[in-house]
């Protein structure tokens, strides 16, 4: 319990530290919402080695703390909606078993953007905004293969040995 | 996880971008024509609509925020933005119908309508 404890506010810890990392590596596309998504390399180490409650408990007290400590109550709504949308798809993908860990990122990366987009329109009340919709697909596709990648690298060499 | 990409994941993987190509190739065919002006929204009402045809500084004064709006040469950016992300301000300019610039924080929306056929203009100039 102790061991779990520890390596709950270890996941969480490096979440954050990615989190605001990503923070200041801007990209450049004039697009709002386009980031590297660092900090769903440590989600997915955690559903490949440790579990699905953990992956999902790290994911969202990572998006209330950097929240409260960097933003506000709209970007917490917005990362919300992009990093619960985006574990959903992830953890069916990864359950039906077909498909790695690359693709299960790829697809995490397109349904982050769509669950943030699909935020945004909520908030403005405006479907224009979806004027961003294809350019959002692309660049979550290409991050999440990224990541994916990494992840993958990670997991293959030190998933066994997190253990609670 | 022996293999890394395993065959689902090469197939997965080539759908995924097929499609999101053909998305792309699909916005790029049907990218508006040059608007005739700016729909300037505020949390969902109508703030004002300014012609993209004549230099501009709008200031969008919201009563809780303050963005500035600058339209020049028929192209419209945020310049000015009192949001936290400033994310508006690095979006950029606008000048083709369906364009937009959005500041998610203090919600505005700015888009492009109305566009006037670029080609029947030179001809009836
Ligand atoms: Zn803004």
């Amino acid at each position: 319990m102790k061991r779990k404890t520890a390596y709950m506010g270890l996941f969480l810890a490096l979440a954050l530290i990615c989190g605001y990392v990503e923070m200041l590596i801007p990209i450049p596309l004039g697009i709002p919402g386009v980031k590297l998504g660092l900090t769903n390399i440590v989600v997915l180490i955690m559903l490949y080695s440790i579990g699905v409650k953990e992956a999902f408990a790290i994911s969202v007290l990572r998006i209330l703390l950097s929240g409260f400590l960097f933003g506000n109550a709209f970007s917490i709504l917005y990362s919300l909606s992009g990093g619960i949308l985006s574990f959903a798809v992830m953890l069916l993908l990864k359950k039906s078993g077909r498909l790695g860990c690359i693709s299960v990122s790829t697809a995490g990366g397109i349904f982050h953007n769509i669950g943030q987009l699909g935020m945004a329109v909520l908030i403005v009340g405006n479907t224009a905004v979806l004027y961003y919709c294809p350019v959002l697909l692309v660049s979550g596709a290409l991050t999440g293969l990224l990541i994916g990648v990494l992840a993958q690298e990670i997991i293959l060499r030190i998933g066994d040995r997190i253990r609670f | 996880m022996h293999k890394r990409l395993q065959k689902n994941d090469v197939l997965f993987l080539s759908a995924t971008a097929l499609l999101l190509a053909a998305v792309l190739a699909a916005m790029l065919l049907f990218r508006g024509k040059s608007g005739k002006q700016v729909v300037i929204t505020v949390d969902r009402e109508v703030f004002g609509t300014y012609p993209l045809s004549q230099d501009n500084v709008v200031r969008i004064d919201t009563g809780t925020s303050v963005n500035e709006l600058t339209i020049e040469n028929g192209t419209a950016k945020m310049t000015e933005a009192d949001c936290p992300d400033k994310l508006c301000m690095h979006q950029k300019a606008i000048s083709r119908e369906r364009e937009t610039i959005v500041c998610l924080p203090n919600k505005i929306v700015v888009t492009v309508t109305g566009g006037g056929d670029s080609s029947l203009d030179a001809i009836v100039n």
